[in-house]
């Protein structure tokens, strides 16, 4: 046998076992889930629990807490529930990113700040927070801080008209006038103003070279017309303070303590992560580039503005939406504090009362599964993005 | 020195050096360049050192020294007229301090669990010591030996005279220990096989993988766990029902496998491609190339990130609290509640112990993983 022969035959051999591996895998792949159905079918037929989506438009008839659209426990339907859960989870998520973000970077730059203190005090909040498990936190934040807060009666009283007590935070509700849409026009009047100065002063520094305040110019434009207009009309928002009732608070806005503590914990845990990624992302950017900058005149702002930042950021995205992502599944530890999001509503409630665990589990894994992967697609498509404009 | 003649002066040695101005040299100059190099940074000091006078004392005082350190009920951390505002309640912490450890583990069996928190500590220091003698038998006893003799002690084995212990009377930092030791054990040989099934060019094999580690990864851990616990029970008939802990194992094993086979697959994407083609020019098998050169580089390059990956287990380990088994937090939060040391301190106190057992143990965990990363930096230099 020639030495070809002895490859193609060994290559044949090969080609074999991955394709009866191949096939040996599907075939234990879908005996298990046949198995597992199987049992299913049987052991809810025993326990007398009903299969499919029908119980999605059954009446719920159980409270939530908060509730961003319209709910009534007699009327509205499992899948009204499983609405007003994810708009919870939103509504957490989205609030934690924000704030987690802004938390993040402000650490994470003064973790690299010159000032030895300042620098310390950041390191000591990153290790701190990083090396205790959020869901103590969240404990910490609602049974020991938000529980331990006053009673209605001794509640705490901010300047402004907010009220604090162990219910949560009541803060005054604007109601608007007659005329406050006209404010509103006026707001866009003078942003569309602001667009066209910004055009105009980076046309003019291209031609001249000199440059135009823009940013207090525009300030004055968007705080100074709708002031200007309020003063000579009359005042468009009233607001509707909270007082304390008999038995609770009236009026007002209401913020469940129990939002506040998932809302303290998500924001405190996830900046700690954000201000390691912001660190990492601006000491990435080669220490050339900035003596470059400088060698060209830019004052210290104008190279972190023009220079750092954009190089930084590139580094900084990726990492930034893994947290992103981690806050929004975190944000189901609501379950452990009584905070109505997707899980304890859907998982929690919903599975208690229908019983069908394979249908509710599914979708709430689904909900999550879909937010993953269509923030993983844009990640992607934005990673594209930046790796055709480098160089 | 010397003088000419002629009355003209020459200096033939140079003078010595003046020292740097006071304020550039020693602990001045420090303070001067790392804290007061301008006015806005002075401010910024200033700040600083405001705010830490402000947190750091009482929180000294509450946790030190107007603290409670012996009691056996709430009568001794309340106020009182001898001491008007009690610091955290450690009596608390002392009285309780067995349950948080064991649980409702039998009291004449404890010294199993003893016995197991003896024989993993060895067998972590053995896998950790990264000079330690024949690691590969280390390995083997870590992965093997230690997972046989844990459940033959924990669980009970008749035979050999010992008495079973349900897991229901399990709990506390046992727990804790338990579901990290079986994440971390089942998480690296199953988390090693999706990366190399990810990275292979068999279809089935890949396609399986990525739906698998997409899918863990993309959802919550709780709901991991809500579908162990619940939905478990009803994929396998009646009889084989397992129990509730080894249900929240199962979930806790398939969470940490995703994770770690998305950092064993960094490991691998780190290798180049050099070596696979040496391998392949040897002659060597698949597996025999992915065991003897890949893999052990691999890994070694990805210690830092397993260790890591390790830290976000244990810290998750916490987690198993929802579905109702009692790991140290929920040991924490059950005495807590407790109306014979219903205080205004007692949640205070122990959150603030559980927070530092978490961070102990962390903590020291990020040092380790940093330790091995400076370590790899050097011999990578080299």
């Amino acid at each position: 046998m020639t030495t070809t022969a002895i490859a193609s035959s060994s290559r044949a051999t090969r080609r074999f076992g991955n394709i009866a591996l191949q096939i040996g895998l599907v075939l234990v792949v879908a005996g298990l889930v046949y198995a597992a159905a199987d049992n299913a079918a049987r052991n809810l037929q025993a326990a007398h629990i009903a299969s499919g989506f029908g119980f999605w438009n059954n009446t719920a008839g159980f409270d939530i807490s908060q509730t961003l659209i319209d709910y009534s426990s007699s009327t509205s339907t499992f899948g009204r529930a499983f609405w007003v859960g994810l708009l919870n989870t939103l509504l957490v998520a989205g609030t934690g990113i924000v704030l987690a973000t802004a938390l993040g970077f402000a650490i994470g730059l003064a973790r690299l700040s010159r000032n030895w203190l300042v620098s310390r005090l950041a390191g000591c909040y990153v290790e701190l927070i990083r090396n205790v498990p959020l869901l103590l936190q969240l404990l910490f934040w609602y049974n020991a801080v938000l529980k331990a807060l006053p009673e209605l009666h001794g509640s705490v009283t901010f300047p402004g008209g907010a009220l604090l007590n162990n219910r949560g935070l009541f803060v005054p509700r604007p109601q608007f006038a007659a005329s406050s849409p006209y404010v509103t026009m006026t707001l866009l009047v003078a942003a569309a103003a602001v667009v066209v100065l910004r055009l105009w002063a980076r046309r003019r520094q291209e031609r001249t070279g000199e440059q135009v305040p823009v940013l207090w110019i525009a300030l004055g434009l968007l705080l100074g017309l709708p002031l200007a207009f309020i003063f000579l009309t009359d005042v468009p928002i009233r607001f509707d303070y909270p007082a304390l009732g008999r038995f609770n608070v009236l009026g007002g806005i209401e913020i469940l303590p129990e939002f506040a503590a998932l809302l303290l914990a998500l924001t405190i845990y996830t900046a700690a992560f954000i201000a390691e990624a912001v660190r990492a992302g601006v000491l990435s950017v080669a220490h050339g580039q900035t003596e470059a900058a400088q060698a060209l005149g830019l004052r210290p702002s104008t190279t972190l503005r023009l220079i750092v930042v954009p190089q930084a950021m590139r580094v900084i995205i990726p990492p930034l939406t893994g947290q992103y992502l981690n806050l929004t599944k975190n944000s189901s530890l609501a379950v452990a504090i009584g905070y109505p999001d997707l899980v304890q509503v859907f998982a929690g409630s919903v599975l208690n009362i229908t019983g069908q665990a394979v249908e509710v589990i599914a979708i709430t894994m689904a909900v999550y599964l879909v937010i993953s992967l269509v923030t993983s697609a844009l990640m992607n498509l934005y990673g594209y993005a930046i790796a055709v404009g480098e160089r | 020195m010397s003088a000419a003649a002629g009355g003209v002066y020459l200096r033939d040695t140079p003078e010595a050096a003046l020292p740097p101005p006071v304020l550039r040299r020693g602990v001045l100059g420090w303070l001067r360049e790392n804290l007061f190099s301008s006015i806005g940074n002075s401010v910024l000091t200033l700040f600083c050192i405001a705010f830490i006078a402000w947190v750091v004392p009482p929180l000294l005082q509450f946790f030190i020294f107007d603290a409670v350190w012996s009691g056996s009920d709430r009568d001794a951390c309340l106020a009182s007229p001898q001491l008007p505002e009690p610091g955290a309640c450690w009596a608390f912490v002392r009285v309780w301090i067995n349950y948080f450890i064991y649980g409702f583990y039998p009291i004449a069996e404890r010294w199993r669990v003893d016995l197991f928190f003896a024989a993993l500590a060895f067998g972590i220091g053995w896998l950790a010591w990264l000079g330690a003698p024949r690691r590969d038998l280390g390995a083997a006893y870590f992965f093997i030996v230690l997972p046989v003799l844990s459940y033959l002690l924990l669980s009970g084995a008749p035979l050999l005279g010992l008495a079973d212990v349900t897991t229901a009377l399990w709990g506390g930092v046992l727990v804790t220990i338990v579901v990290a030791t079986v994440g971390i054990v089942a998480s690296l040989p199953i988390g090693i096989l999706l990366a190399l099934a990810r990275r292979s060019d068999i279809p089935v094999t890949k396609i399986l993988a990525v739906m698998f580690i997409e899918f863990v990864r993309g959802v919550p851990l709780i709901t991991v766990l809500f579908m162990a616990s619940v939905m478990l029970p009803l994929f396998v008939p009646d009889q084989f029902s397992p129990d509730k802990l080894v249900r929240a194992l199962i979930g806790v094993a398939l969470f940490a496998s995703a994770n770690m086979a998305e950092v064993v697959r960094g490991g691998l994407a780190a290798i180049p491609r050099g070596q696979y083609e040496a391998a392949a020019a040897l002659g060597l098998s698949y597996w025999r190339m992915n065991a003897l050169v890949i893999l052990p580089q691999a890994l070694r390059v990805t210690l830092p990130n397993i260790v890591n990956t390790f830290i976000a287990l244990f810290k998750d380990t916490t987690l198993v609290f929802i579905v109702g088994i009692f790991d140290f937090l929920r040991t924490v939060e059950a005495a807590r509640i407790d109306p014979h040391w219903a205080t205004p301190i007692t949640s205070v106190t122990g959150y603030a112990f559980a927070a530092l057992f978490y961070f102990v143990c962390c903590y020291g965990m990020s040092r380790y993983a940093r330790n091995v990363e400076t370590r790899l930096a050097r011999a990578h230099r080299r």
